[in-house]
C-alpha cells in the first residue's frame, strides 16, 4: 500500500469521527469536507505508477512512448468530477445550516429533536 | 457515555472494511489494459494531446452531463432556499473596502478572467479545462464582490448565459449523435493536427459551454450567499 | 525523496485534521479545511496529476473556504439581527 492511500484513509477515518462526535451544525460540514478529501486522495493515488509523468502530450511526451510513460488518466478524470459536486454538496448544506438557525436559531444538532420519539 | 463507545466501534469496523482496499492498492508497473486503450487510440481517435480532457468530455462524457446536472440542481436549491421575500431598500451603509484592494481589483479582474477563458479554451492542449477556467472566472468575480459591496450582478443575464450554455451543451451531444458516430462523439468537426489549437474536433467548444456554464452556477451561488438581505 | 515530501506534507495534513476537528472558534477550524486543501493539491501534484491539483487549489481553497465563510457570516448576521 503506497503512503498516499494510507494518507487518504487517515484522513477518511477523521472526518467520519468528526461527523459523528460534534454536536455544531458547521463542524459535521466540515467534517464531511475533510471525508471528501480523503476519498480523492485515494482515487489519485490508485492511478500512480512511480517514474512516470503526467498524461499529456507535447515536447516532452511524444505519442510513439506514452504508452510507456504516462500514468493513468482514468483516475484523474473521475476525482476531476468529484472534486466539482463536492463543492456543490457542501455549498447546499451550508446553506441548509442557514436556513435552520433561521428556523430555531441554535447551531446545536441536539436542539434538532422533530424526529425522535 | 455509551454512545461515544459505540462510535468507537463504528469507526473501527470502517477501518477494517477500509483495510482490505489498502492492501489491494500495489505500486503497479503497467498501465492497466483500459488505460492502454484510452493512451493509444485517443490522440488518433479524437484528436486531443490532454489525455485526461479526452477522458472526460468524450469517452466518459456521460458522467460529466451528470455533473453539470447535479451542480445545476445544487444551484437551483441554494437559489430557492435563500430567497427573500421582498424588495428591501435601502441596505445598513457598509464602510467602503480598502484602497488597496480596490486598485488590486480594478487591475487583477480582467487578467484573472482572461487566463480563465484562457484555460477552458485550451483545455485540449494544456492541463486545465472548463472546470478549472470556470472556477477561475467565479474567483474573478468573488474578488469584484469584496471590493465593491455595492456591485449587483444582472440576475437576467446570468440566468441566460447558464441556461443557453447547458442547452447549447446538450445540443452539441445530440448533433454528435446526428453528424457522427454516437452520443457525444466529437468528430463532426475536423480533427485537426495533434497539439494545434484547433483540433481535437468539438472538444474546446464543448468545454468552452461547460466553463460557462460551472462558472456561472458558482457566480450565481456566491451571489446568493453574500446578499445583504436576509 | 518524494516519499519524505509526501511524509511531512500528510503529517501536516493530518495535524490540520484534528485541529479542524477539536478546535473551539469555528474561524480556526474553516481555515485549517483550507489549509487540508492546499496540501492535498501539492500532493497531487507530486502524483502526476495537474488538472485534479489545479481543479483541487482552486475549488478546495478558494472557493470551499469562501463559501464557508458567506454562510457563518450570515449565520451572525441572523444571530444579531434577533438578538439585538
Amino acid at each position: 500500500m503506497s503512503i498516499v492511500s494510507i494518507l487518504g484513509a487517515l484522513l477518511i477515518l477523521i472526518g467520519l469521527w468528526g461527523m459523528l462526535t460534534q454536536t455544531n451544525i458547521i463542524k459535521i460540514i466540515i467534517g464531511f469536507s475533510i471525508l471528501d478529501t480523503g476519498i480523492h486522495l485515494i482515487i489519485v493515488s490508485i492511478g500512480y505508477i512511480s517514474g512516470r509523468t503526467a498524461p499529456i502530450l507535447d515536447r516532452a511526451v511524444s505519442q510513439a512512448d506514452a504508452l510507456r510513460r504516462v500514468v493513468d488518466p482514468i483516475p484523474s478524470a473521475l476525482v476531476l468530477t468529484a472534486i466539482v459536486i463536492g463543492l456543490a454538496i457542501t455549498a447546499l448544506m451550508l446553506v441548509y445550516a442557514v436556513r435552520m438557525h433561521k428556523s430555531r436559531g441554535s447551531l446545536n444538532i441536539n436542539d434538532y429533536e422533530d424526529l425522535k420519539w | 457515555m455509551v454512545k461515544r463507545f459505540l462510535m468507537l466501534v463504528l469507526l473501527i469496523s470502517f477501518a477494517l472494511m477500509i483495510l482490505p482496499l489498502l492492501r489491494e492498492i500495489r505500486p503497479a508497473t503497467e498501465l492497466p489494459p483500459l488505460a492502454q486503450k484510452y493512451v493509444q487510440d485517443g490522440p488518433d481517435e479524437l484528436g486531443a494531446a490532454n489525455l485526461v480532457t479526452a477522458v472526460v468530455v468524450t469517452y466518459r462524457g456521460l458522467d460529466t452531463l451528470g455533473e453539470v446536472a447535479v451542480l445545476f440542481i445544487a444551484t437551483a436549491g441554494v437559489g430557492f432556499l435563500l430567497r427573500r421575500k421582498e424588495k428591501k431598500l435601502g441596505s445598513s451603509p457598509k464602510r467602503p473596502a480598502s484602497e488597496i484592494l480596490q486598485t488590486g481589483t480594478d487591475f487583477l479582474m480582467p487578467l484573472i478572467f482572461l487566463f480563465g477563458v484562457y484555460i477552458f479554451v485550451h483545455g485540449h492542449l494544456t492541463p486545465g479545462g472548463g472546470f478549472q477556467g470556470g472556477v477561475m472566472i467565479a474567483s474573478g468575480m468573488l474578488l469584484l464582490f469584496l471590493s465593491n459591496s455595492a456591485t449587483r450582478i444582472n440576475h437576467t443575464v446570468l440566468h441566460f448565459v447558464e441556461s443557453l450554455s447547458g442547452a447549447f451543451y446538450v445540443g452539441l451531444c445530440v448533433l454528435g449523435l446526428i453528424l457522427a458516430a454516437g452520443f457525444l462523439d466529437n468528430r463532426f468537426l475536423p480533427l485537426g493536427k495533434l497539439g494545434s489549437l484547433f483540433s481535437g474536433g468539438a472538444i474546446p467548444i464543448i468545454y468552452s459551454l461547460i466553463g460557462l456554464k460551472v462558472g456561472s452556477e458558482l457566480v450565481g451561488i456566491l451571489e446568493n450567499l453574500r446578499r445583504n438581505d436576509s | 525523496m518524494t516519499i519524505i515530501i509526501i511524509s511531512v506534507l500528510g503529517f501536516i495534513m493530518v495535524v490540520a485534521a484534528v485541529l479542524a476537528i477539536y478546535s473551539q472558534k469555528l474561524l480556526t477550524a474553516i481555515i485549517a479545511t483550507g489549509v487540508i486543501s492546499l496540501l492535498a493539491s501539492l500532493v497531487y501534484l507530486l502524483l502526476a496529476a495537474p488538472d485534479v491539483a489545479m481543479t483541487e487549489a482552486a475549488i478546495g481553497s478558494g472557493l470551499t473556504t469562501v463559501v464557508f465563510l458567506l454562510a457563518l457570516n450570515r449565520i451572525r448576521r441572523n444571530q444579531g439581527g434577533s438578538h439585538g
